[in-house]
């Protein structure tokens, strides 16, 4: 039916997109800024005025990813024509890419990169994993004390993780966690938990019990139920809890600051060490923070429906 | 198929107490209705043969086995309930076949195949068997419901208020449809509601549940003529059974507070004379609405205070003084409100009820 609209409301419609508009063109400069700086010209980034019209270059990237030395004297003619592209662009630079024999040597940051792929996915699924079973059991069962338990769950969100890092880090330290995978991937799940225990108990509580109740008399087991019948209808909440407990897990940047130095480090502390003295590589970081950036998008928007139903729920009545 | 016996139940919720002391029998192939308002303790009661509540006492017999130990998979039930007893996500079929695969009674894929395809046919839902649950309307989704049921052949059907949520005419067609089932498949219902109407025309036998006790346990005809006490009496039966007070002065009904005399039947006392029915004693006199008649000669004069016109009979209240009562009478009786009427009722089907506890004199005896 198509509804009949006053002027009124065709101007209060107008004024609220264009509103919508400028917090949207507000909350995207940033990345903005991030995108076409990994994309400039080393010269360029620092530029007064900024640069918004420029030849864009992947160089960023190729520094992003090897490891260079200054060069003492210029390049031998020979060697910087049998050069292929991307090497030519860090001649250009005064600087040569290291190799040892042939092979070119990468930077950190892919290792980086994959410590904190596998640091934030593992304690993703093992949170969410956890927190769905912990609500399930919550939500479908009378337990002594739930309130109190709950209340406890909650109660680790309330203090800044940060204060206990000191003696988390002495702890981690006398038992050998520290600079691991598997000690980062413990804390991001603790931290994580409650999030999700407290998230995926909306979303069970909303699914009726009738539909487990019918699977039992049918005869089938209590678990068999669970993850027949009840999993598939927690779908949208299992995806919205991950998405933000991913988020938390990729951007977690102090606990991996203490935590973790060389082998189990993750990007966002890595990214900023690359400063490094003398006069900051703006562009390279700008190239590790962009492509930092990009999974967390990817996974947002791969998501997006089950994560707006997520952030709305229990607003909307079924 | 199966007899069910539940003997001395008592469940609490809490501090809440659902069902007391609560005995009931329910014979193999029996149509079993119980009847009572909401949170009157069925759905409870259901839910305990089923074997998805414990109770706090008292013991579930399934075939003369205790069942205490059995989980709700053992137990072999089926339930239908009044919404979401159908797996969102699923089609028709997945939902039909749904009950044929757990581990513990996995069918043959050709039985599988053959059992959804015969329920699917006893419940006409053939064209529906393809379809999303979420695609189809109130009546279907009951009837695929209860086809998940039958695919079973569970030992009971036990059913809670599966037509509440369907409009009138669905309603009372699936009723006929579910007894007819019932009688083809000679299964054991219990059969769970709110609405005295469908008890009445569905039930071999029925039960009145009030909170958390049987009340009166009997054929809808027993319940009907001759009930326990003043909540039957009041519950069953559309309109409702007239309770007037009164006292029995000289085998005569005579009414308080307004003094109106009305005789009554040797049947109203039980072929002999019923104890406790003794001169003087306050009573609460029953009468159906369809037992009060109109008849120029009759003993009471009375106003009409209400007419309502049900088609192939009118629903008149009458009113003696501030005493109210309905009477059923033929839709050709031409009678207008205020109208002065005079009235009667038949003596031999009066009740007669204790005053104090409202317990009918010929049970209480």
């Amino acid at each position: 039916m198509a509804a009949v609209r006053t002027s009124s409301e065709v101007a209060f419609n107008r004024i609220a997109i264009a509103a919508v508009l400028i917090a949207t063109l507000i909350f995207l400069a940033p990345i903005y800024w991030i995108a076409s700086t990994a994309f400039k010209p080393k010269e360029l980034a620092v530029s007064v005025p900024p640069t918004v019209l420029f030849e864009p270059e992947v160089t960023p990237f190729v520094r992003l990813f090897t490891k260079r030395v200054q060069m003492q004297k210029t390049v031998d003619p020979q060697a910087y024509e049998a050069a292929p592209w991307w090497e030519k662009r860090i001649y250009d630079g005064g600087e040569r890419v290291l190799k040892v024999g042939k092979d070119v040597q990468l930077s950190q940051y892919p290792d980086r990169f994959m410590n904190s792929l596998i640091v934030a996915v593992i304690s993703t699924v093992l949170a969410v994993g956890m927190g769905t079973f912990t609500a399930y059991g919550f939500s479908r069962f009378k337990i002594a004390g739930e309130a109190d338990l709950l209340f406890f769950i909650l109660s680790t969100r309330m203090l800044p993780p940060v204060v206990v890092a000191i003696p988390m880090f002495l702890m981690y330290r006398a038992v050998g966690l520290n600079d691991s995978h598997i000690g980062l991937i413990i804390l991001y799940v603790a931290f994580n938990l409650s999030f999700s225990v407290w998230l995926m108990k909306g979303f069970m509580d909303e699914i009726p019990k009738e539909y487990e109740e019918a699977a039992l008399v049918d005869g089938y087991t209590r678990m068999q139920a669970f993850f027949k019948i009840v999993l598939p209808e927690a779908a949208t909440g299992i995806a919205a809890t991950a998405v933000f407990c991913f988020i938390t897990a990729w951007n977690e940047y102090a606990f991996a600051l203490i935590m973790t130095n060389r082998r189990a480090q993750t990007a966002p502390p890595f990214i900023p060490s690359q400063i490094g003295s003398g006069l900051p590589d703006w562009t390279t970081i700008a190239a590790g923070t962009f492509l930092f950036l990009l999974p967390v998008a990817i996974f947002t928007f791969l998501l997006r429906n089950h994560l707006l139903r997520g952030v709305t729920f229990g607003a909307i009545r079924k | 198929m199966a007899h069910i016996e539940l003997k001395n139940i008592t469940k609490k919720f809490g501090s809440h107490t659902a069902l007391t002391g609560l005995n009931l029998e329910i014979a193999d192939g029996e149509f079993f209705v119980l009847l009572g308002e909401t949170g009157a303790g069925k759905t409870t009661t259901l839910r305990l043969i089923a074997g998805l509540e414990k109770p706090n006492e008292g013991q579930v017999f399934i075939d003369g086995v205790d069942v205490a130990d059995w989980g709700a998979a053992e137990r072999d039930v089926a339930l239908v309930l009044q919404q979401y007893s159908l797996y969102p996500r699923y089609t028709v079929r997945q939902n039909l076949e749904f009950p044929l695969k757990p581990k513990i009674r996995r069918l043959p894929e050709a039985e599988i195949k053959d059992r959804v395809a015969r329920a699917a046919r006893t419940l006409r839902i053939e064209h529906l068997l393809d379809r999303k649950t979420d695609r189809l309307s109130g009546g279907e989704m009951q009837r695929v419901s209860i086809g998940r049921a039958i695919v079973r052949k569970p030992r009971v059907f036990l059913m809670d208020e599966p037509l509440s949520a369907l409009d009138a005419k669905l309603r009372e067609a699936l009723r006929t449809e579910l007894k007819n089932l019932q009688m083809q498949l000679g299964a054991t219902f219990l059969f769970v509601t709110h609405d005295q109407i469908e008890a009445m025309s569905m039930g071999d036998k029925v039960g009145v549940l009030n909170h958390g006790r049987i009340v009166q346990t009997g054929t809808p005809h027993e319940i009907y003529n001759n009930p326990r006490d003043t909540y039957v009496a009041s519950f069953v039966g559309s309109p409702p059974m007239n309770l007037i007070d009164g006292r029995l002065v000289n085998d005569r009904a005579v009414m308080a507070p307004v003094n109106f005399e009305l005789p009554l039947g040797a049947k109203t006392f039980g072929g002999g004379r019923t104890s406790g029915a003794t001169d003087g004693r306050p009573l609460v006199f029953g009468i159906r609405p369809e037992d009060v008649y109109l008849e120029s000669g009759a003993p009471v004069e009375a106003r009409v205070h209400d007419v309502e016109n049900h088609g192939v009979e009118k629903i008149l209240t009458l009113r003696v003084g501030d005493t109210m009562l309905r009477a059923t009478v033929p839709a050709r009786t031409d009678v207008a409100i205020e109208q002065p009427v005079r009235f009667a009722w038949n003596p031999d089907k009066v009740v007669m009820f204790d005053k104090g506890s409202g317990v009918s004199l010929r049970h209480a005896g």
